[in-house]
This record gives C-alpha cells, sequence and structure tokens, in this order.
C-alpha cells in the first residue's frame, strides 16, 4: 500500500480570501505606522515620515515612557476585571456582560464610602486606612452584587443554550446601569483627593511613574497572588477547576457545584471590586455609565490572554491596556491619522476583533470551543 | 463490484491518544458494512473523519477516486455522503417536513431573488422539494406522514426521532449513508423492522450504507461485511459469521462465545 | 377538571414562603421609591385626585406579589386544595410586608439624612409616601394598603373563575385608558367624537372618578355577557377548511392594511410623529428578526447598520455635506444605500461570521462602537461632520408629495412603505430554501452544516438582509430628522431592538411588530418619547427589567407563534385520543 500524505483540497471561498487580505492590510498598517514611527523618532524631518504625516512630531522619550507606564497601570485594572469574566466563563462558559456592572458599583460604593470617610475628616488623617476600608466595602458590594445576580438570573438558566444567558446578562447590565442612575442621579461623581505623599511622582529604573500608579500596580500585584493561591493551593480552587472541567463529573466526586459556582462569581466580584476602587481613585470620577467601557475592555483582554486562564487574563489585561495607550501614538499618528487621542476605545475594539480575526476562538478558546453545541 | 470508499492508513490522535490508527478500509458500490466495536473504539471519530468534522493527522480517504480529506462537512454532503448522529441531532423547532426539506439544500439553487420575486423556477422548485420530501418520510409507512408532517420535531416519540433523521440523512441523496447507531434505545420490535428498512435502503434507494451498531441481532441480519474496531485498530473483519468466531474479537469485544452473547 | 380538596386551615400557612415574597415586595417597593418613581411620574394623572402613575408604579407590586404568593403550581395527579380564605390571609401578610417596608422607609426618611449619595432620599419622596399627612399616617396607610393590595391580589384565586376575568379585565381596561389617555383623545378628536373624551376624561388629564365607575362596570358586564364568545369565534376559524381559512386571513389583512392607511388621516401630528417613530423601529426590529430570530446570529451591533443608512442619505442628498454632495434624488440614494449596507455587512460579516455566538455577540457590539466613534473622530469629520454631523438634509421629494419631518404623516406613509417591504422580505425569505437553512442553523449549526448547508454563505445573507433593512430605516430617518449626528447611534439602539424582538417573539413576523408597536410606542424609543413620555430615563430600568424577565420567563416571546401552539394544540388533541384508545399505540410507543 503507497502511503498518501494529507492533501488539502479546500476549496478557498471569497470569505477566506477577504479574510486573508484583511490580515496582511492588518499587519502591513501597523507595520507601515511603527516604521514611521521609528524613523521619526530617529530623524524628525525624515523623507518618509514627512510624507505620512507632514505635522507629526516625535515624542519624547519621556513621554513614551509615560504612555508605557500609563498603559501598564491600565491594563492592570483590564486585568483585574478580566479574572471574573475568565472565571465564570470558564465554569459556566458564558461571558457574564453585567460583569462591568459589578465592577461599577465597586467604584460607585468606593465612592460613597470615601467621600463619607472625607466629611469625618479621616481620609486625610489616616489614609491606609481609610483605603482598606473602602476596598472591603468595595468587595463587599460586588461580591453580593455578584451572587445575586448569579441566583436570580442565570442559576434558572444553567441548562439553556448559551446565547440566552449572554442576552439576560445583557439586560441586567441594562437594569443596573440604570438602578443606579435612578439611585444616584447622572452627575459625575469625585472621589476625595489622594494625600500628597502619595500621589507624588516616583523614580523607579529611569521611569518617572506618579504613585496613584504604583498603588495600583502594587494593589494589582497582590490581589492576583491572593487569587493564585487560592486557585492553586486551597481546596476550593481545586473545586472551581473541577467544576470548570465538567460539572456533572465534578459533582458526583462529591463538589457541591452550586456552591462553587456561587464562589466564582464571589470570587470574580471580589476582583471587579478592588478594580473598583483603583479606577476610582486613579480617575476620580463614577457615574453610571463608568462600567461599560471598562467591561468590555476587560472582556477583550479576557479574550486575548485566553478564557478560564487566569494569569493570561491579567497578561490580556496589561497587553491591551499598553496597545490602547501607545496604539494611537505610535501607530495611527504617524499614519497620518489626525485627533488620536479620540480613537482610544476603537483601538481596544480594533485590538479585539483583530485577536479573533486571527484566532476565531480566542487565543486559547479551543478547549471550551469543542462543546460547541447550541 | 468496485469499491465506493477507500481509505488508507488512516490516523487521528487527539492530545497524544490515537483515536485510530492506520486505518485501512474500503466499501463496495451497494454493500453493507457494520463497524463495530467496544466503546471507545472511535466508530464515531471514524464517521467525524469522513463527514470532515475532524481532520486526520495522516492517510488518505478517497470517495469514488477523488480525496475528499480537507473538505467542508457541507461539501462532503455534497458530493453524496449523509449520515446520521448517534445522540438524534433533529432541528427540534422545525417541522417534521422542514426538518427533511432543509437537507435538500445542497441539491437545490434558488436563492434570494428566486424567493422574493416568486418566480416560475422557485415555485417549481419548491413544490419538487416538498414531494422529495414527502417520498422520503412515506418511506417510513403512516409515521411521518400526514398530520405529522406539520408537527415541530421535539414532539415526536425517540422512535420517530430516529426515523426521521434517517430521512433527512436520505432527503440529501447520498451515495454514501453513514448510520450512527440506528437502532439505539428502540424496542425489540422496532428494531426488527428498522433492520428490514435498512435493507431496503439498499434495494430500492441504491445506497451503499456504513453502519455502526451494537445491537448484534441487526449486525448479524442486514451487514455484508463487519469490521471490527478496538482502541483505534481493526482487529477483524469479514462475514458476520468469521468475525463472531475469530478468538481476538470475542477477547475485546465480546467476551464470551457470539452464541451467548445475543 | 381536577378534583379540588377542601380548603385548608386558615392557619395552615408556609410561613417561609409569605416571607419570602413579602421581603421581596418591601424591597422592590423600597427601591422604586429611591429610584424616585412615585415623585417623578406623579405628573401623570391617571384617575383624577385619586390615582397618578406614581402612586400606580407602587401599588401593583403588592397586588402581584398577593396573587403570586397564594398561586401553587398545579400538577397532575396531585390534587390541591380549593382556595379559601387562607390563601386571603397568605396575599393580605405579603402585602403588609411589603407596604411595611415602606412605612420602614419614610421612617428613616423622616430621621436620618442620606441624601449626600442617595438623589431621591428627600422630603418630596417623603411627602409623596405620607399622601402629606404627617408620618404617622404614612406608615399607617401604607400597612393597610399593602394589604388590601395583597388581599385582592390573592383573591383572583378565590373568585370564581368568570368574576376574576371580569376584574382582571375591567382592572386592565382602565389602565389602558387612562395610559392612552393621548392617542384615544387624538383618535376620538380626528374621528369628532370629542364628547366621549370630555365626558370619560377629567378636564386637566386622568379619568374621573365616575368615568372610571362606568368603564369598570361597563367593562366588566360585557366581559360576563360575552363570555365564550371568543372560544367559539377561534373553534369556527380552526374548523374552517384551508382555503376558506387562507380568505378570511386576507379578508383580515386586508382590512388590517385599509386601516393602518387610514388611520393616520384622523390623528395628530403628535401622534402621527408617534407613529413614524414606531414604524422605523418596526423596520429595525424586523431586520434584527431575521438576523436573531431566524439565523440565529446575536449582533449586538446592529446601530451600525442604521447609522450606514443614515450617512450615505446624508452625504448624498444634504448641501451641507462636508465632503461631496451630489444631492441626488432620494429614490436613487435608496439604491445606493442598499449597495453600501450590502457591502459594509458582508465587510463586518466576513470576520465575525465563523466565530462562536457569544463572541461574535461582543465582537459585533465593538464594531458598533467603531463606527459611530469612526463618524464622531476628527479624523473624518471632513467627509462626516463629526460631532457636528451633517444637517440640512432636504425633505423626500415623491412628486405628488413631499416627505419631510414636519409632516409626520407623510413620514409615517414613507415609513409604512419600508415596512411593507420589510414584511414581505421577512415572510418570503422565511419559507424559501435560505430561510430553512437559517432555521436549522440556529437549532444546530453543526448538523446544518453536515446536511450539506454551506452556514458561512446563509449567515452572511442573514447579515446582509439584515443590514439593507435596517439602512432603510437609517434613510427615512436621516430624511425625517433632517440632520445626522453620531449621537443618535448609541449601542442602546441596538439593545433595545433586541428588547423589541425578545419581547416580541424571536423569529415570529407578527410577534415582532407587536412588540415594536406596543414597547415603542408606549416606553418609547431611546430618544424618542412614547405615550407615556413622563417615564424619561426610567424607560431603560424597564428595558432591562424586561429582557432579563422574558429571558428567565418566556424565551420564545409574548406573542405565541400561531404554528408553534397550532401544533402544541395538535399534540393535546393526541394525548386525548390516545387516553380514549383511538391512537394506533405502536405509532406513539415511547422506549427510552
Amino acid at each position: 500500500m503507497t502511503a498518501v500524505g494529507v492533501r488539502s483540497t479546500r476549496r478557498v471561498s471569497w470569505v477566506d480570501r477577504f479574510l486573508t487580505t484583511l490580515r496582511i492590510v492588518l499587519i502591513a498598517l501597523i507595520v507601515v505606522g511603527l516604521l514611521a514611527f521609528i524613523a521619526q523618532q530617529i530623524d524628525n524631518d525624515n523623507a518618509f515620515a514627512r510624507r505620512r504625516n507632514p505635522g507629526a512630531t516625535g515624542l519624547t522619550a519621556a513621554q513614551v515612557k509615560g504612555l508605557f507606564v500609563t498603559g501598564v497601570a491600565q491594563g492592570a485594572m483590564y486585568g483585574l476585571i478580566a479574572l471574573g469574566y475568565s472565571m465564570v466563563y470558564g465554569v459556566l462558559g458564558f461571558i457574564n456582560f453585567a460583569h462591568g456592572e459589578v465592577f461599577m458599583l465597586g467604584t460607585m460604593s468606593g465612592f460613597i464610602a470615601s467621600t463619607k470617610l472625607s466629611d469625618a475628616g479621616y481620609w486625610e488623617s489616616n489614609f491606609i486606612g481609610s483605603f482598606l476600608l473602602i476596598i472591603l466595602i468595595a468587595i463587599l458590594v460586588s461580591t453580593a452584587t455578584a451572587v445575586v445576580m448569579e441566583r436570580v438570573a442565570y442559576r434558572p438558566l444553567r441548562d439553556s443554550p448559551r446565547l440566552i444567558p449572554l442576552i439576560t446578562s445583557i439586560g441586567v447590565s441594562f437594569f443596573i446601569q440604570n438602578a443606579v442612575l435612578g439611585l444616584f442621579g447622572p452627575n459625575s461623581k469625585s472621589y476625595p483627593q489622594l494625600p500628597e505623599w502619595l500621589a507624588k511622582n516616583r523614580t523607579i529604573l529611569t521611569f518617572d511613574i506618579p504613585g496613584t500608579k504604583i498603588m495600583v500596580l502594587v494593589v494589582a500585584a497582590v490581589s492576583m497572588a491572593g487569587l493564585w493561591w487560592v486557585v492553586e493551593r486551597t481546596k476550593t480552587g481545586k473545586a472551581m477547576r473541577a467544576v470548570a472541567e465538567d460539572k456533572e463529573i465534578a459533582a458526583l466526586m462529591g463538589i457541591n457545584v452550586d456552591r462553587t459556582i456561587v464562589l466564582t462569581f464571589a470570587i470574580g466580584g471580589a476582583m471587579a471590586g478592588i478594580g473598583g476602587i483603583l479606577w476610582g481613585l486613579s480617575f476620580r470620577s463614577v457615574t453610571h455609565l463608568t462600567g461599560f467601557l471598562p467591561g468590555i475592555k476587560a472582556f477583550t483582554a479576557a479574550v486575548v490572554g485566553g478564557v478560564g486562564n487566569l494569569g493570561g487574563s491579567m497578561a490580556g489585561g496589561v497587553a491591551l491596556g499598553t496597545a490602547e495607550s501607545l496604539g494611537p501614538q505610535v501607530i495611527l499618528e504617524p499614519l497620518g491619522v489626525k485627533g488620536v487621542s479620540q480613537l482610544r476605545d476603537a483601538v481596544a475594539f480594533t485590538a479585539l476583533v483583530v485577536v479573533l480575526l486571527f484566532k476565531p476562538a480566542g487565543l486559547f478558546g479551543e478547549r471550551l470551543s469543542e462543546d460547541d453545541r447550541a | 463490484m468496485s469499491p465506493i470508499m477507500h481509505i488508507h492508513d488512516l490516523t487521528v490522535s487527539f492530545g497524544g491518544l490515537n483515536a485510530l490508527s492506520d486505518l485501512n478500509f474500503h466499501v463496495d458500490e451497494g454493500e453493507i458494512v457494520s463497524v463495530i466495536g467496544p466503546n471507545g473504539a472511535g466508530k464515531t471519530t471514524f464517521f467525524n473523519l469522513i463527514t470532515g468534522l475532524v481532520e486526520p493527522n495522516s492517510g488518505d480517504i478517497l470517495f469514488e477516486g477523488e480525496s475528499i480529506l480537507g473538505l467542508d462537512p457541507y461539501q462532503v454532503t455534497e458530493i453524496g455522503i449523509a449520515r446520521t448522529f448517534q445522540n438524534v441531532r433533529l432541528f427540534p423547532n422545525m417541522t417534521v417536513l422542514e426538518n427533511v426539506m432543509v437537507a435538500q439544500h445542497c441539491r437545490t439553487h434558488q436563492h434570494a431573488f428566486g424567493a422574493l420575486l416568486q418566480t416560475k423556477a422557485f415555485r417549481k422548485e419548491e413544490r419538487e422539494i416538498r414531494e422529495r420530501a414527502e417520498e422520503v418520510l412515506s418511506f417510513f409507512g403512516t409515521r411521518l406522514i400526514g398530520y405529522r408532517l406539520d408537527q415541530p420535531a421535539f414532539v415526536l416519540s425517540y422512535a420517530n426521532r430516529r426515523r426521521l433523521e434517517i430521512a433527512r440523512a436520505m432527503a440529501t441523496q447520498p451515495r454514501l449513508l453513514l448510520l450512527d447507531e440506528p437502532v439505539a434505545g428502540m424496542n425489540p420490535k422496532e428494531s426488527v423492522e428498522l433492520t428490514n428498512l435498512i435493507g431496503r435502503l439498499r434495494s430500492e434507494w441504491g445506497f451503499t450504507i456504513v453502519m455502526i451498531e451494537h445491537d448484534m441481532g441487526v449486525v448479524r441480519d442486514v451487514s455484508d461485511r463487519v469490521v471490527v474496531l478496538d482502541h483505534g485498530v481493526t482487529i477483524a473483519q469479514g462475514s458476520y459469521e468469521e468475525v463472531s468466531n475469530d478468538p481476538q474479537v470475542i477477547e475485546a469485544y465480546l467476551g464470551r462465545p457470539a452464541q451467548d452473547a445475543s | 377538571m381536577n378534583e379540588l380538596a377542601p380548603p385548608r386551615q386558615i392557619l395552615d400557612q408556609d410561613w417561609r414562603r409569605i416571607l419570602q415574597f413579602g421581603s421581596l415586595c418591601a424591597l422592590t417597593l423600597v427601591f422604586i421609591a429611591l429610584i424616585g418613581m412615585p415623585v417623578q411620574l406623579d405628573t401623570r394623572i391617571l384617575i383624577r385626585r385619586h390615582l397618578s402613575l406614581g402612586y400606580l408604579s407602587l401599588i401593583w407590586i403588592p397586588m402581584i406579589m398577593g396573587y403570586l404568593v397564594s398561586k401553587e403550581l398545579v400538577l397532575e395527579g396531585i390534587i390541591s386544595a380549593k382556595k379559601g380564605p387562607r390563601d386571603l390571609l397568605a396575599g393580605a401578610l405579603t402585602g403588609m410586608i411589603g407596604g411595611a417596608g415602606l412605612s420602614l422607609l419614610a421612617v428613616l426618611i423622616n430621621n436620618f439624612d442620606l441624601r449626600d449619595p442617595l438623589l431621591n432620599w428627600s422630603p418630596q419622596t417623603l411627602e409623596q409616601l405620607n399622601f402629606g399627612n404627617g408620618i404617622g399616617f404614612g406608615i399607617g396607610i401604607w400597612l393597610l394598603i399593602g394589604g388590601a393590595l395583597g388581599i385582592f391580589g390573592s383573591a383572583l384565586h378565590v373568585l370564581p373563575a368568570l368574576t376574576a376575568k371580569a376584574v382582571g379585565v375591567a382592572l386592565m381596561t382602565v389602565a389602558l385608558v387612562s395610559i392612552l389617555e393621548t392617542a384615544i383623545t387624538d383618535l376620538l378628536e380626528g374621528f369628532r367624537l370629542t364628547f366621549i373624551t370630555d365626558s370619560l376624561y377629567a378636564k386637566r388629564g386622568g379619568l374621573s372618578v365616575v368615568s372610571t365607575i362606568v368603564l369598570v362596570v361597563f367593562v366588566a358586564l360585557v366581559t360576563v355577557l360575552a363570555a365564550g364568545q371568543g372560544d367559539a369565534l377561534r373553534v369556527k376559524y380552526d374548523a374552517l377548511d384551508a382555503p376558506r381559512r387562507k380568505s378570511a386571513n386576507l379578508t383580515m389583512s386586508f382590512a388590517g392594511v385599509i386601516a393602518l392607511l387610514l388611520l393616520p388621516l384622523f390623528l395628530g401630528k403628535i401622534m402621527n410623529e408617534l407613529l413614524a417613530n414606531v414604524g422605523l423601529f418596526v423596520l429595525l426590529a424586523l431586520g434584527l428578526n431575521i438576523v436573531v430570530g431566524l439565523a440565529g446570529i446575536l449582533d449586538l451591533g446592529y446601530v451600525a447598520f442604521f447609522a450606514v443608512g443614515g450617512y450615505t442619505t446624508a452625504v448624498l442628498t444634504s448641501p451641507n455635506s462636508p465632503w461631496i454632495s451630489p444631492e441626488l434624488h432620494f429614490g436613487i440614494v435608496i439604491l445606493i444605500v442598499i449597495v453600501i449596507a450590502a457591502m459594509i455587512g458582508l465587510a463586518v460579516g466576513a470576520p465575525v461570521i465563523r466565530m462562536r455566538g457569544d463572541y461574535l455577540a461582543i465582537v459585533t457590539l465593538g464594531f458598533g462602537e467603531i463606527i459611530r466613534l469612526l463618524f464622531l473622530s476628527d479624523w473624518l469629520s471632513p467627509y462626516f461632520g463629526g460631532a457636528q454631523g451633517i444637517t440640512n438634509i432636504p425633505p423626500v421629494d415623491l412628486g405628488f408629495a413631499e416627505v419631510k419631518g414636519s409632516d409626520p404623516r407623510s413620514v409615517f406613509y414613507l415609513v409604512l412603505f419600508f415596512c411593507a417591504i420589510a414584511i414581505y422580505i421577512s415572510w418570503r425569505l422565511q419559507g424559501s430554501r435560505l430561510g430553512r437553512a437559517w432555521m436549522a442553523i440556529r437549532e444546530d449549526e453543526k448538523v446544518a452544516e453536515a446536511m450539506g448547508i454551506n452556514t458561512v454563505n446563509a449567515k452572511l445573507m442573514a447579515f446582509v438582509v439584515g443590514a439593507i433593512l435596517a439602512s432603510f430605516s437609517g434613510a427615512v430617518f436621516a430624511a425625517k430628522v433632517g440632520s445626522i449626528f453620531p449621537s443618535s447611534f448609541l449601542i442602546l439602539v441596538s439593545i433595545i431592538i433586541l428588547v423589541v424582538v425578545i419581547v416580541g417573539g424571536m423569529g415570529n413576523i407578527t410577534g415582532v411588530i407587536v412588540g415594536a408597536v406596543v414597547l415603542i410606542g408606549v416606553l418609547g424609543g431611546p430618544k424618542q418619547p412614547g405615550l407615556l413620555q413622563e417615564l424619561g430615563t426610567f424607560k431603560l430600568l424597564i428595558y432591562g427589567a424586561l429582557l432579563v424577565f422574558m429571558m428567565l420567563k418566556r424565551p420564545e416571546g409574548l406573542v405565541p407563534n400561531a404554528r408553534r401552539s397550532h401544533e402544541l394544540h395538535q399534540e393535546e388533541f393526541l394525548q386525548d385520543a390516545w387516553l380514549k384508545g383511538i391512537v394506533d399505540d405502536d405509532d406513539e410507543e415511547v422506549t427510552a
């Protein structure tokens, strides 16, 4: 018998060709943008850079570093939110669209607590104590929200097709947003000022980093470590991973599936609560719409890092934050696009599209895509 | 008779585990071949490979002399291979008639504009699709016709769902029909009836049939040839009698003499 | 009919259940009070001097809870007890716990100041809860009201079926007549029947007490007298043979069309404006119904195609378009809109179509935002005007008439024309080879592909058809408003259309139309006011709650699919036949 190799006879449809072209064009644009940026950095007046964008000036090294640090800090917050998407997706296999609102409620409760503390004078006199207190409150509120959400809206739908809980979560998100609008009004609310000793810039490894961002990075790292410990080292974490693999088998092994799922939501909620406080302290303002964009972007981060993969979610968040921060200045501006700062959000969404364009099931989504039965 | 399908050295592995290794297999035109083997022997994977749901690591599948590797599942159906599913997968909210009509998708050609303008060609084709669907359904006696035509598939009894799945596969007008455990879950009376129908599928409709089945009675009654798979390897093939007396098969699959098994 | 056991002892209560429903009732009431519904909706009078929309937003809760707490699952073979005083007590207690929640809230507002974060922790809310009579009165009255409403709700189980039905219908009618006041006044004015509205409604809005009572009595009487007539009619209709039924259907739809064509002539400007808005959303919903309802693709960026239609029309017709301004005629523009929408539909669809359903949803949401952000950006403002948008879009010149925003009646007719096209397209495609392929993909994509359907092409077709229908709506919207801004194309629009489709029933043309008419007509669109324009921002809250409720309780939509329910009916018939031993048992044998 002659050995016959695998020959591919798959007919290439126009969709495939279109997608290939799209991929090539996207890569080409990114490469050209980067080259133009590098050219600009080397010589502000070189012909290549001039042709691309006559008015552009390069960035100073300090500016690039600043953007980078901003991006990483922002990304760490996306990462914290992304953990919730990732964990719920891992365990239940659906996108909890309302997770952004869990985050928003954390920010909102942090605002209420911090203004009360500030009114009492405690915020200034003992910032560390206040800080810990508002984080605790935000964690409680976000966790409670996530748990109630699971109980009321998602548990009855556990066995329905995947799109049904997704649509439900859109409704939940919409409901929470507008409930918060009704309760607290449409005005943007400002967090109290951070103490001077924390907010001032510090220089680490030639990077000039504002104190707020250091705080964000430290808190995110600590939370991440805590989460890692819970998931990898405790019995609860083992149960969560077992339920993510196979709910029925896990139940047969004596794991309380309902309780584990509630815990998953709770831990995801807690992470979102921490993220919410960091967000509030960094941007110092919160409205009922605060959860929407970070929510979507965190989902993007979860997809970039691979849903169900916790370290990946954090990494995805940081990657997305950096791309969003640097992308407009480093790729779009040199390409001759005007007003790039308005396109930050568009860059984040494009990143999502690009990632899924190359990997339709997400970067590490293959395992989940096996049970693709609608 | 010439082989309608020929499989060379087919190997596929999932995560380092060989689901099928170096499988060689052929089906002659007009033959009924049963594939048997214990659970996890790679039978359904075998069907998934043929219908393009899974890609092999190596080897080749020739259908009527041409390789069908790399074809999308719908293209495999187009060239004339249809299948049923082990865990009955109908379109539950579509009617019985629609389930069979939709299966003729790849044999028909009218586009949206025909439907919007209600052209003559469109109406003629719709009529033909419907007639063909009714013809296929009437193969199962009175079970799936009459008032049943307009019932959604989810109200059907289990046996009728299995029948409808076969009807749906027939409607794609295949040359090769792959049946995945067609009598699973049926009572003895229904099994006998379906066994007869499988025979008639060849004699009246001219299908070549490959069937995965656990029910040895059915296998004995209809198959020209039996192929035994175990751990992804063919351990025996031949007539039912030959296979059932093969010591290797008895050891791997039946565990005790065949005459006692059924 | 099942035999009923005698009523249970009055104290034989499921106390836990009462506590559960009671606290749910209290929580909901406090929530509603705190988001400010009672105060803000108080301006809308339903029954003069007795009931405003604000109070209605509170009182329906204890009623529903009272109804639910004494409702029991009826299981075949298990004899359930006859309803009696025991259930009334359960209802009363539930309602009272709810009322106690409000009383507690009043006390808290009276004694603590939480106005800083909570906007509605205000003297106005307190005033509203007290009925302006001091805190003591407020506390007592809510216990009473809660208890009474709870009893009322549970009484619906105790009353004889016909009476309960009469009461229910009468209440619904009063609610409808008072909520639809503007519409009814306007309509009757058109027919020169103002004497009816004059006697029905009080001078400054709302039903008068007398007319309410008359209405209740009248409707209840009609319900009792006409009981069974409706069923008889249905039986008669079901008994018709196919051609007769077809002609009956035809006659009815013909009458409907005529009524729809004549209706705007009798309506004033505001109502016509409302109709035009509703029409635009019917059009959008029909398009999304093809994508979500038929093909099962959850497209959350649907608004992008609405925007594409609007911007294409604006660029091609407006003299103020910053880039090119060919000032073409609307008829030509529509053809170009179709082409561009189809192209963008393909371009957006191709990358996403192979993704799994949930990823696709989020990515399309992203696309919707990208398109809006691009229209908004400085980068593309030389082409599309950025935040300033494109203004001065001319009216549609039809030769014999002009369709412009200031004449909503003409807009309505134009929208109606496009809706007719959309309905025709949906209807014809549904019954075609393509429509069946869509349904198969919705049911089980992998099997659909294994049955020979090129799923990528079929799904792209759904995307494109949906895109074209949405772009029609966008084009008419542009011509109607006369100017176009990125802010008209928020994600919000996509979500509201999704709610409309789901409430109406996915994949059900009639349902989707009814859903759009009811929701957009009564609650209003994202920016367009409905009949209850006082709702303001609350309508989004209601949309969200409605979406969750529908998914949990009735994912198939409120309007039952005619075909589906007919089949279910058939099944029941079969069951009966089987019980009587008519059906061949071999046929129904289930061996699982």
